[in-house]
């Protein structure tokens, strides 16, 4: 095996990334004592890179608590990063203000995981959907109206729908009106942080498939959070398996699932029920414990406290994230 | 995989929308504040307490017009008692006690509803403030809130009053510019939990302003308590105002206030002899704070959001 | 714990210090000074600048703050404008009257709020429940002072059962019983009006109670009612009800202040009423930065009490 920096040029050599993240860290400090002194970070994301190219979607998978959806809101700058930078368009969005990131935030947008609480109770749809391009004076007072029944029918709900209020819709329509809301500023890339996790198994395909119509429509670029296997790999082009603030692995989706070489990945998928019998995995990983705190992570490998594959160095040396087209972060990767 | 086509999805959304319509003809759609009067209607004392409120309102906008004579007016028998002519006699100095019991009801509903105003508007600013910005801005005001809250009110207001000057306009100050801390407490803990929730996540994410995300976004969503704070706010501000009166650091004579009208039942003479003079306006008291404060319950329990389904 | 007992105490200091400044400000600051009280139109502006500076009202106002608080930490409060006394010895001469006040009112109100309270919670949406919220709203919207008036009225004037103020018969030698005599009708006063408001505590914190789990399983086990009922949800019902009396004594305080100006009674509040209408104000300031130290501390007092009690208060 070639083993190369994961810094050198992916294949897609002739185009340039949208999104680079680079190093990301994001700690939340513990504080205790009468002085409330800094006695420790929980280190929810810690080092994170990867890049992201126009037009696809790069999917993020891990257990709850792996810090992939602090790495996606970091990135739209709902959490101010402890360290790293998140290059978007050659601008480093780590180090913006919020005057200027406020101007950036119309390529940038985000998809919420509970539809429940992602809208605001008190406001119309219609409301809801105006006010953000009322406020960016993207369109003129008399042409909002329009512009906001054009984007409902995109995410296909009735333009009268506007008059309503939440409370009013289901789960799966609520999930559109945030997609409509994440979409009408007309954003390059889309954070989508787990946007079918909270919906019914019968809804989630139907979002996913309007998330795949409108990237195809609009060009878009998405960064999609998962906790479910069965959506990332549905609708990603390469996924990114994060184990406790790190990516352990990152590839094309078929390599990930047919390929993978972390013990961790191969965990995961070995959780994934797989329809056809002759494709099923036929070599099981299947993980002890619970995931380790966040707050004082193992040494070495962040993962050798569960990997079955654990040797010693494991335990002494962080192992890098090598490869070009399919990166891993292990000591032995398997074959 | 193949994907599913789209034209499926739209189909389901039309049965969806027509079920929509449906409710929609049933009546259905209830915006919050419907349910919320709906709730508060259901609350049989709140209801009462509401009327009453509003005939004290009718009173005092109308009292020239209810009031049998001029309040101010000297012109009758000293201490008279009641008759015809005059329902709850006269006073010391020979003034209609029942045109001063109406008209005191203005002084009353001034104090009330201008000193919760101004302590609603600097509680929400300064509570909005603390729990948005966080760090040293919510350090400094949440002890000075603490500060404020701890000196026993009645007595602060003795004091502040007597050396500003007993009137009605620097009572309406004093229990403003003293009575937000609550307030401020309030709002704090409503923005601190509302910052999170994921829709005002999206405002920032949307590249809204702080300022119109807490005057847009977040304090529509904590209205509720402040409302109900501020009803029994009234209440009590109207009681802190007829106690400073009554003790003669209120509302000076001759200006009718219920409160300066039951000082002199100081006097045992009076106490003993002339009840009509101080038991009406005492009732008067009991009648407005108590309904504001069934009206305060009935909103408070309309509003709660543990009762909604 | 321990810790968070002592950032609570650290917490508190820096407020102490910002009350005394309030305290100074809103008496200092004010139109109208004392010499006004002293001035005739006798005097020369010489002698009224003479007064002034021996009083020391001509220096700086951080220079007065210094000095204000350099005696107080030394326990001078100053001498008071009206009696020419230390104003210490005034507070002492009517402190006691004050605490017997308050102290026998906060134990009628716990007589009457913890029994009202339990049995308003234990049958919740009864008619007890609906009578002693109705009571509870009573108490809070009745002014102090039309109930102590009330009760002059009915219980002294009309069944002349109770004196109608002061704390001795004037000429006897006085003696414990004749106290209690005067005692009881302002006590029940500012007693029921703190009342009112302790119902609701006391109703709130039982349902708390009677809500969780161990008494679902008590009443399984097939306890008596009144067993449940008494011995497990009041027992653990108590410790919040007791540390509510932090809560109660701005109320208490402000309450003293009326109740002791309608009956008469010669305590600090009729001593701040006094003090406001000479304005005396070395002791008015006195008086207010020993009721905000005590509101400050109760309400210290109930933030530990709670931590001790309730293992589950987060520290921060």
């Amino acid at each position: 095996m070639i083993q190369e920096s994961v810094k050198e040029k992916p294949p897609e050599s002739e185009k340039q990334p949208l999104l680079q993240v680079k190093n990301l860290k994001q700690y939340y400090p513990i504080k205790k004592g009468i002085l409330s002194r800094t006695v420790g970070n929980v280190k929810a994301v810690d080092g994170v890179s990867f890049d992201i190219f126009p037009g696809e979607t790069l999917g993020l998978v891990g257990e709850s608590g792996c810090g992939k959806s602090t790495t996606g809101r970091a990135i739209v700058r709902l959490e101010n990063p402890t360290e790293g930078e998140i290059i978007f368009e050659g601008k480093n969005l780590a180090d913006f203000s919020n005057v200027e990131m406020r101007n950036i935030r119309t390529d940038l947008q985000i998809i919420f995981q509970d539809p429940y609480s992602s809208l605001n109770p008190r406001k119309r749809i219609g409301d809801l959907l105006s006010e953000p391009l009322l406020f960016h004076k993207l369109v003129k007072p008399s042409e909002v109206k329009k512009k906001v029944a054009d984007i409902l029918e995109i995410v296909g709900l009735p333009s009268a729908y506007s008059n309503r209020y939440p409370h009013e819709f289901s789960g799966g329509q609520r999930q559109r009106i945030g997609i409509a809301r994440a979409l009408i500023l007309n954003p390059k890339l889309i954070v989508c942080d787990e946007p079918v996790s909270a919906l019914d198994v019968s809804i989630q395909a139907q979002v996913l498939n309007l998330l795949k119509d409108l990237q195809k429509e609009f060009n878009l670029t998405f960064l999609f959070i998962g906790h479910g296997l069965g959506a990332v790999k549905y609708i990603s082009d390469r996924i990114a398996v994060m184990y406790l603030g790190n990516i352990v692995e990152i590839g094309k989706t078929e390599e990930i699932f047919k390929n993978s070489k972390h013990p961790y990945t191969r965990a995961l998928l070995s959780a994934y029920p797989i329809p056809n019998p002759h494709l099923r995995n036929k070599e099981k990983i299947v993980i002890q414990g619970d995931i380790p705190s966040p707050s004082n992570p193992p040494s070495g490998c962040k993962f050798h406290t569960r990997c079955p594959f654990v040797q010693s160095k494991c335990k002494e040396e962080v192992p890098l994230l090598l490869g070009s087209n399919h990166s891993v972060a292990c000591h032995y990767p398997l074959n | 995989m193949s994907s599913p086509n789209l034209n499926l999805d739209k189909h389901n959304q039309v049965i969806s929308s027509n079920l929509l319509i449906q409710a929609d003809v049933l009546g259905q759609e209830e915006s919050y504040m419907k349910v919320i009067v709906t709730r508060f209607l259901k609350h049989k004392l709140a209801v009462v307490g509401l009327v009453t409120f509003i005939l004290i309102v009718l009173m005092a906008l109308f009292a020239p017009i209810i009031a049998p004579h001029d309040p101010y007016e000297i012109g009758y028998e000293f201490e008279a008692k009641p008759s015809m002519e005059h329902p709850l006699g006269t006073d010391q100095i020979g003034r209609d006690v029942l045109s001063r019991l109406i008209y005191a009801s203005r002084i009353s509903l001034a104090v009330g509803i201008g000193a919760v105003t101004i302590y609603v508007i600097i509680g929400t600013i300064l509570g909005a403030i603390a729990g948005y910005m966080g760090k040293w801005a919510d350090m400094i005001i949440m002890r000075i809130t603490d500060v404020f809250m701890s000196f026993p009110f009645l007595m602060v207001i003795l004091v502040l009053v007597s050396v500003m000057g007993p009137n009605l306009f620097n009572i309406i100050l004093v229990l403003g510019f003293l009575g937000w801390p609550p307030v401020a407490r309030l709002v704090r803990g409503s923005v601190l939990s509302l910052k999170e929730m994921d829709y005002i996540k999206a405002g920032v994410a949307l590249g809204y302003t702080a300022p119109r995300i807490l005057v847009h976004h977040i304090l529509p969503n904590a209205l509720a308590p402040i409302l109900v704070n501020a009803t029994f706010g009234i209440a009590f501000a109207i009681i802190t105002e007829a106690s400073l009166s009554f003790l003669g650091m209120g509302v000076q004579p001759p200006t009718a206030s219920w409160g300066n009208m039951l000082t002199e039942a100081q006097s045992l003479t009076v106490l003993a002899q002339q009840p009509w003079l101080w038991i009406p306006p005492g009732l008067f008291i009991i009648l407005a704070v108590i309904s504001i404060n069934f009206m305060g319950d009935g909103l408070r329990d309309a509003v709660d959001p543990k009762s909604f389904k | 714990m321990f810790q968070y007992i002592i950032r609570r105490i650290a917490i508190a200091i820096p407020v102490l210090f910002g009350v005394t400044i309030f305290n100074f400000l809103i008496i200092n600051l004010a139109p109208g000074n004392p010499v006004d009280m002293f001035i005739n139109p006798n005097m020369s502006e010489a002698d009224i600048n003479a007064r002034k500076e021996a009083l020391g009202l001509n220096d700086p106002l951080w220079e007065q703050y210094a000095s204000w608080m350099g005696n107080l930490l030394q326990g001078d409060f100053g001498y008071s404008f009206s009696t020419y006394e230390p104003v210490l010895n005034n507070i002492a001469d009517r402190i006691g009257p004050t605490i017997l006040l308050m102290g026998s009112a906060l134990i009628i109100a716990y007589l009457i709020a913890i029994p009202i309270g339990i049995l308003s919670a234990t049958k919740q949406y009864s008619f007890t429940d609906y009578f002693a919220t109705t009571f509870s709203f009573f108490g809070i919207s009745i002014p102090n002072f039309f109930l102590g008036l009330g009760a002059i009225y009915i219980f002294a004037i009309l069944l002349p059962i109770f004196p109608t103020g002061g704390m001795n018969t004037l000429g006897s030698s006085g003696g414990i019983l004749d106290t209690l005599r005067h005692l009881i009708l302002p006590a029940f006063v500012l007693g029921t009006a703190i009342a009112g408001s302790m119902v609701r505590y006391v109703r709130s914190s039982m349902l708390e109670v009677l809500g969780q789990d161990y008494l679902r399983t008590a009443r399984a086990k097939g306890l008596h009612e009144f067993v449940v009922n008494n011995k497990h949800a009041l027992r653990n019902a108590l410790i919040p009800i007791i540390t509510i009396i932090g809560l109660e004594i701005p109320l208490l305080i402000g309450g003293a202040v009326i109740t002791e100006q309608i009956f008469q009674w010669p305590g600090l509040g009729q001593l701040t009423i006094q003090s406001i209408g000479s304005r005396d104000y070395p002791t008015l300031m006195a008086l207010n930065f020993l009721a905000a130290i005590t509101v400050l501390f109760s309400n210290l007092f109930t933030d530990i009490m709670y931590s001790v009690v309730d293992p589950r208060i987060k520290y921060n």
